[in-house]
Parts: structure tokens; sequence; C-alpha cells
């Protein structure tokens, strides 16, 4: 990897210097050996916004070079703000490739979505998170929360689900659904949609986690269970939706809601945007376009 | 010499001091299973230090507390590691609070207060819990439509029913208990003495109890230990101490307010 | 005809170039130079500085400039510039007893060696806006000043040599712990105490000082002393073997002496609080000295009860580019997370409307329902 700074900025190259991507490596290391466990590290200041990706950030700038190819998302989509303006930085201070496409990127960014395609080995998915403590708005003391978790003590968790169905029939946590990793870490999957959260479990490619403003980086190695806490007679479920995507048709996707006019019409399209275009690439229509095309 | 044979709890030489001021000096006792030990005296006697310690939420100066575990074996409290210690007060220990808003998670509805322990031990089955949870709400005797009621919405009297359910669902084999019936009405306290009678009969559990009102321990206690300025002046079985006590000072005690 | 939102980076492009245009205003108005800003709006810089934590009035005018005028999103540029600047190492502790006094005040004392010094203050003006200002006005001279020259020792001097306050911290050879090279984990010595403190928001600290002279947390405070003035900053080259002078630092100094009637452990005495920040700026310097007392309540076996006491309440959410940067992130989109919520509070709903229809009509009302779910933080 070059240490040297890039023709078109005076920074290093992936804007940290080589010593702190070697401390934020060094914690990816331990993140990696003890699954879902939060290391602690010097996350440094970053030039967008705290809460607004650091820590991925800083995680990226760590493992890529100039071989890889990136893509970021938000919500999703590759062409939100905030995913345009941190592919922005890395195009700029890595000089790295990007793509769209999920499967031709070795490093995704993600902040709330894990894309519809499958992930392969060799692929790192990079979550930005805002609040890695899956207790922390059942304790607020991190002092309490990191005693906790040396002890396994998570009771207190699943009192906060008992109480949800006491109250609500059902489990109503719809997205950051905690997750239990390897059989010992209770975990926040940043707040992607529990839907996602199936997708987390086992997957061959490797998901590091980086929340920038908590100084935490937390990681789940490739082929490890991550488990949706839930139980025995109220089995976690992902959330479903009644239709298929209105542009190009796709079942068992996570849909958006678009709202069409001031009259109460709307559509659900995919959230998951390359997948919605590789599809209708594809050929396939959806409700909403077949009729565009009958039409013309 | 049989398992039963052997104390369930076992104090040496308990001290407590904070700066130069005495909490509670040179108490030692042994606590059977079964047994009831009330400790009585009046405020600033000590016995809320002594709970404490003994309880393992306070570290003592000096001296020793060990445990007979589930396994047989005798443990010093103080040696246990944060996590066993953690396991035994959840599991085999409960601690009856004078105030139920320390026992209790006061914004958690009673059926979840009651589950607690149980998740905390593993249970993973909503209808198992919540029917346990169920279950013991009526044998305190708190209305089963009221549970999913926070405690938040409770009288006084059923707060601290609901905090002695809380501790006895995971079965365990000693209580601590401070001041339990303090600051309810006369006849919600005796309500409560007779229901909390029944439960520790029925259940076998081994009970250390403080409190300032002799009636309570007369009612509850096989024995009983007086504490005066830091120190135990006198120990027996209740009935003996409280008919015929020793000491000028349990004589000044007994005659000043017991008249049951 | 819906389209997939497309053009997010035109979007973007297009925002920048009329922030651009937008800072710089009226072209017919002269453009305001970093020299102006650092020499007219010292005191603007001088926050800027203090918690942006990179003495540099160039930097932090500049940042100024970018940020028109807004501080905490000059301090924002000023740290995110801090970070990638190579460390060489830590300078000598400053000796601010040496300090080339400017102003020094002390509330404890009506007179003392090195005289009290009211310097460039706003104390005793009365606020009147001025509209003399408005247009060029050129000001008398200043007073020429013979005292300043004396040397001033620290009031608390005094007082340590009677004994009646605590003694300070010896000092150690070990390098200082640094909270931007390590994460903070709790409890804090007060060495990264002090350095969060002096890197803390004005404004929350200044709050939580004002919370413990009103009783959340009481600490009976007197200013021993406010000295504001420049010292020299040292460095010890390794290869040199000895220090050389790097420079010097404009610095506001408090140290504030705290009643103490004693606890198990400690006599009665008077106790310090400490702050310490770059420029000038004693609102920032006192306010940080009453919370780093608040926050040695423990080691003097008080309570602790009021938020000010409380580390990592305090500790944790000081920093204001932390706290901005997390409190706009909620304008980033969520309609992710905002799909999940609607489709649960629909499904609910039809719960509920179900659950209604198959009530009797003369039943009673209900109580109100709680709320759907507890709200946690968006994210």
């Amino acid at each position: 990897m070059s240490t040297t700074a890039t023709a078109t900025t005076p920074y290093n190259y992936a804007y940290l210097d080589e010593q702190t991507k070697r401390m934020i490596r060094r914690a990816i290391l331990k993140a990696i050996a003890i699954p879902g466990y939060q290391v602690p590290f010097a996350s440094r200041e970053m030039p967008m916004p705290y809460g607004w990706g650091t820590g991925g950030v800083q995680v990226t700038a760590s493992i890529i070079g100039p071989t890889d190819t990136l893509k970021v998302i938000d919500q999703g989509s590759d062409d939100t703000t905030n995913a345009v303006s941190i592919r922005k930085f890395f195009q700029k201070t890595a000089a790295v490739a990007v793509t769209t496409s999920t499967s031709a990127a070795t490093i995704i960014q993600t902040r709330h979505r894990i894309p519809e395609t499958p992930l392969t080995a060799g692929q790192v998915l990079v979550f930005q998170v805002p609040t890695p403590e899956p207790l922390r708005f059942l304790e607020p003391r991190e002092t309490e929360t990191r005693k906790m978790h040396a002890l396994a003590e998570y009771g207190l968790m699943h009192v906060k689900l008992y109480e949800d169905i006491a109250k609500h029939g059902r489990i109503a946590k719809t997205y950051d659904y905690p997750t239990m990793v390897a059989g010992r870490y209770l975990m926040a999957p940043s707040p992607t949609p529990k839907f996602d959260n199936p997708k987390m479990h086992r997957s061959p490619a490797l998901q590091l986690f980086g929340a920038g403003r908590e100084k935490r980086i937390y990681a789940v190695p490739p082929h490890t269970d991550v488990v949706s806490l839930d139980f025995d007679d109220y089995p976690f479920e992902v959330n479903k939706f009644d239709r298929p995507c209105a542009l190009c048709g796709a079942e068992n996707v996570y849909l958006d809601e678009v709202i069409l006019d001031d009259r109460g019409g709307r559509m659900f399209v995919c959230s998951d945007t390359d997948h919605c275009e590789t599809r209708r690439a594809e050929g396939h229509r959806g409700e909403i376009l077949g009729q565009e095309e009958t039409r013309a | 010499m049989t398992i039963d044979d052997q104390p369930l709890l076992s104090a040496r030489g308990i001290s407590k001091m904070y700066g130069q001021h005495v909490g509670c000096t040179d108490v030692s006792f042994d606590l059977f299973a079964g047994e009831v030990l009330a400790v009585v005296g009046e405020s600033g006697s000590g016995k809320s230090t002594l709970l404490s310690v003994l309880s393992t939420r306070l570290e003592p100066t000096g001296g020793a507390v060990s445990y007979r575990m589930r396994d047989g074996t005798m443990r010093d409290v103080f040696a246990l590691n944060e996590a066993e210690r953690r396991l035994l007060m959840r599991t085999d220990w409960g601690f009856v609070h004078q105030d139920a808003r320390e026992g209790l998670r006061m914004g958690i509805s009673a059926g979840g207060n009651v589950g607690e322990r149980l998740m905390a031990v593993g249970s993973r089955h909503y209808g198992e819990i919540r029917s346990t949870a169920l279950d013991w709400l009526g044998r305190v005797e708190i209305d089963l439509t009221r549970v999913d009621d926070a405690p938040k919405t409770f009288s006084g009297g059923m707060r601290q029913r609901l905090q002695i359910a809380r501790n006895l669902v995971t079965q365990p084999r000693l209580v601590f208990m401070d001041e339990p019936t303090g600051g309810l009405d006369v006849s919600v306290q005796a309500r409560l003495l007779d229901l909390l009678r029944g439960l520790v009969a029925d259940l076998g559990l081994a009970v250390i109890i403080v409190t300032h009102d002799l009636a309570v321990a007369r009612l509850l206690s096989h024995r009983i230990m007086v504490m005066r300025a830091g120190r135990v002046i006198e120990t027996g079985l209740t009935d003996q101490v409280l008919d015929d006590p020793r000491e000028p000072y349990t004589q000044l005690l007994v005659s000043s307010v017991l008249q049951v | 005809m819906y389209v997939a939102v497309k053009g997010g980076e035109r979007a973007i492009d297009n925002a920048h170039r009329l922030l651009a245009s937008d800072r710089r205003g009226d072209t017919d108005i002269p453009e305001i130079s970093t020299n102006q800003i650092a020499g007219q709006l010292k005191l603007a810089v001088a926050r800027v500085m203090a918690e942006g934590s990179l003495y540099d009035p160039e930097v932090a005018a500049l940042a100024i400039k970018q940020a028109r005028g807004d501080l905490i999103e000059a301090i924002f540029l000023a740290r995110a510039y801090r970070t990638t600047l190579p460390r060489f190492g830590y300078s000598r502790p400053i000796e601010t007893s040496e300090m080339a006094v400017e102003r020094r005040i002390s509330a404890t004392y009506k007179d003392l060696p090195g005289g009290q010094i009211l310097g460039p203050t706003f104390d005793y003006t009365h606020r009147l806006i001025d509209f003399g200002l408005a247009g060029d006005a050129v000001p008398e001279p200043p007073a020429e000043n013979a005292a300043g020259l004396e040397p001033a020792p620290h009031v608390t001097r005094l007082l340590n040599d009677e004994g009646l306050i605590e003694q300070n911290a010896t000092r150690s050879d070990a390098p200082p712990r640094d909270l931007t090279r390590e994460p903070l984990a709790f409890p804090a010595g007060r060495d990264l105490r002090l350095q969060n403190l002096a890197r803390g928001d004005e404004g929350f600290l200044l709050g939580l000082a004002y919370s413990t002279q009103r009783g959340f947390g009481g600490s009976h405070p007197f200013v021993g002393e406010i000295r504001i003035g420049e010292v020299e900053v040292e460095f010890f080259a390794e290869e040199l073997g000895f220090a050389v002078t790097l420079g010097r630092v404009q610095l506001t100094e408090c140290e504030m002496v705290n009643q103490f009637k004693g606890s198990a452990s400690e006599p009665p005495q008077f106790t310090r609080g400490y702050g310490l920040v770059f420029g000038q700026s004693e609102r920032k310097a006192m306010s940080m000295a009453l919370v780093d007392r608040a926050l040695r309540a423990e080691e003097f076996g008080q309570d602790v009860t009021a938020p000010a006491q409380d580390q990592e309440f305090v500790l944790s959410h000081s920093d204001n580019v932390q706290a901005t940067g997390f409190v706009e992130h909620l304008k980033l989109p969520h309609y992710v997370d905002f799909q999940a919520e609607l489709g649960l509070v629909r499904r609910m709903r039809a719960l509920h409307a179900a659950a209604r229809a198959d009530e009797p009509d003369e039943a009673p009302p209900e109580e109100a329902d709680e709320p759907v779910e507890d709200r946690e933080a968006a994210e």
C-alpha cells in the first residue's frame, strides 16, 4: 500500500496516516478474533461529521488498497447524498475504482442495509454504526454495559422482548434488532431493518462494524453464527411485504414506500437500487413499469 | 455429619468500619437451612450494615462469610468472582428491600419483573415464563389481571408482595430482608407478615431479616440477635429472648415496645 | 411517473457551489481577510483554537471564514485538520507561573504579590451598543503599564505555604495520557478529564458549572486567580539533549479554590478546581475549573448526586463536534428504518381496530393507551 500522497490531495493515501491505519487494523484483527466483541479504538477526527459514517470510513480507509473496488450505499441506494459523498471521498483520497454493482465490489460500505444479492467469500461489508452498544437504551452507563457483556448477563434484553410481547403481542423491534454472535456476545447489527438479519448468519463475507463517535470496532468473521434473539414460542420473523417491487417485480426483497401524490397514491419499490436496476436490465418488469410500457 | 448438619451460612468475626466510626464489629453466627434469624436493634445499631456485608453488598473490614453452595461446598462469598457472585444473588439468594423501588424495575410490567430472573438464567419460552409469573403473582395474592401493569401503578403493599415474588421465583434457599414491612400501614403490614410466614414455612426458606420491630421478629423468626452500637449483645431463641431478656438493654427494648 | 432518485452527485455539487457563493456574499463588498478575523475577532479565534485543540490562529481564522462564522463548524474544520498533522512528541509542561501576564485577578485577596491587573476585559463595561463602532472609530492608544513586570506567584501557592489547600499532584515524568490517541475508558483519571474539559464545548461546560452553583453538586467556589498571558512552549529534543523553545502561546488559567469541610479520609481544607484553555476565554476556564472540582467528588468522599459530578455523563457529552454530528445526522435519510416502523404501526393499528370491533358497544371507555413503542433514538 502506498504511503505517499496521491497526486490529487496533499493527504496520505486514503486520508489516514499509516500509523493510524495500523492501529485500526490491530483493532479489526482483535474484533475478528473475538466475534461480536466491541473493541475500543482511538477513533480519529474525520472530515465528515460524527454520526455520518466516520467509523465505517475509518475501517474502509484502513483496509482499502488501489486494487480494490468500492461500493457505498446508504438506505440500500448508491445514489443517496451521503453515499455519494463517501464514495467521492475515497475516489479523491484513495484513487480507488468504484462500482454500484454488489457482485463487482471487493469492499461495500453501508448504512442501514445489506445488499439483496448474496455476498461471496473475499468480500468485505463495512457497516456504519451509530450506537454499537445493543444494551444502551436499557442501561445508559458504559461501565455497567461492559460488565454485562463480560459476564454475558443479557437477561435484561429478554425482559425488553418479553415486555413487547406482553404489550403488543409481538416483538416490536423492527430495526437494529439484537443478535447473538457465535453464542457469546450480544451485538447490535446497526440500524439495518431486521429483514437483513438472516443475511448476516454464516455469511461467507467478512462483516466489519465501525462506530467512530463511540470509538468501537466489532466484527463477524465469515461463516459465523448470528442469531436474532427471540422466544421459543415467539420465533424471530423478518419484515414482510405483501407485494412485489412495482418497478422490477422482485419478491422477498426490502421495499421502500414512495408517495406518488397527495391523494394517498403510493407504490413500493426495491430499497436496493442496484438489485432493482440489474433485474430491470434483465427484462423483469413490475406492475408500474409494465403499465407504462403497455401505454407507450 | 450429613450436609444438613452443616450451616447454610456462616459468619465469623465480621466487622465494618466507616473511617473511625464503627458500623458493626465482631459478629459471628451460623445459619442453618430453613432457619429464620431476626436481627433487631434501634437505628444506628449496625444491623443494616451487617445485612449489607452478609449479602456481599458491602465489603467487610474484617472477618469472613461463607456459604454452602448448591453443590454442597462451603465458599468464602468474598472470594467468589463477579460472575459467580451475581449468579448466586439472582438464583440461590434473594434480597427484599424496605423500599420496593430499589428491588423492582418500576417501569417494567409485574410479569416482566417476576420473569427477569428466569430469563437471566436461560428461560426462553414466553408462555412458560408468563405462566410461572402468573403462578407467583397468585401466590403473593396479586390480582392476575395486573400482570401487564408496571409496579409504578401499584400500592405500597402490592409492590412489596411483587418484590417477594420476584425474589422467590428461582427458588432461592436464602433470602435477606431489610425492614420488609417498614413504611406500610398497620393493616397492610399484618397481611404481608401473614403471607411471608406462610411462604417461608412452605418453601423451607432460610431468612435473615433486619427489623426494628420486635413484633415482626416475634411473628417470623426462630432465633434473634439483638444489636447495639455495632455489637451483638444478646442472642437466642426468639421466644426465650423476648419473654426473658437477659441484657438490661434488651429488657428496655422489650418493655418499651413489645405488646404482642 | 416516478423516476428512481438519480443525480445525488450533481445535487451535492450544486449545493456546494451555492454554499461557496453564499459564503462570499455580495461581491461589491470587500472580502474579509483572515488577518482581519485573527486581529479583530480574537475571541472567536481563541475559542476555535481551544475547542479545536490546535493552537494556530491562522488556521482558526481561515476555519471561521470558511465556516461563515459558525464557530462549532470552524472547530470541526480545525479538528479534522489537526488529526492529519504528524506528531513528533509532547512538549515539556508549561510554566504558567512564569506567564507574561496581560490580565491577572484574584477574588480571594485584595492585594497580592504581582498585583491585580485588569487587562483587556469586558468586566465593568456597560453593555450598551456602541453605535460609534459602526464607522471607522480609532480607539485611544492604551495607557502604558509599569506593572506586570513584577513576578506574580500563584495565589494557591500562598495558601499552600500555610497548608490550607490540598497539595497539587506531584509532577510525573510518565508520558501524558491523550484521549485523541486512545479511547476514553471509565473511570478516567484527572489528566484525561482535564483534557476532555479543555476541548469541551464552552456552552455545555458553562451550563454544568452554573448547575453546581445552583445546588446540583454544591462546591463553594472562590476564584483564587485568573491569569491570561503568553507562556513559552518548550520541547525536549532527544537528539540535541536539551530543550528548545517552540514558540509562545496565549493561555487563560483559572485556579478555583473550593471550601471543603472534610470527610472520613480527608481533613477540612481548601480544594482545587483547575481550568486552562488556549487564548483569552475566562468563561471557559472558570467553567472548566468548576466542573473539574465537581468531578473530583468521589476523590474527596462526597456523594455523586449531580450531573456535573458524574464523569460518564460529563465526559461523554462535552465534545461539541461529536454532539453536533450525531444530533445533525438525524437529517440523513432514515427511510429504511422508518419503513420498518410504518409496517409495524400499521399492523398494530389493524390489530387494535379488530380488538375494538370485537368489543360490545356499551363497553366502558378504555384508559388511554401507552405509546406504541418506547421511543429510542433514531439512528
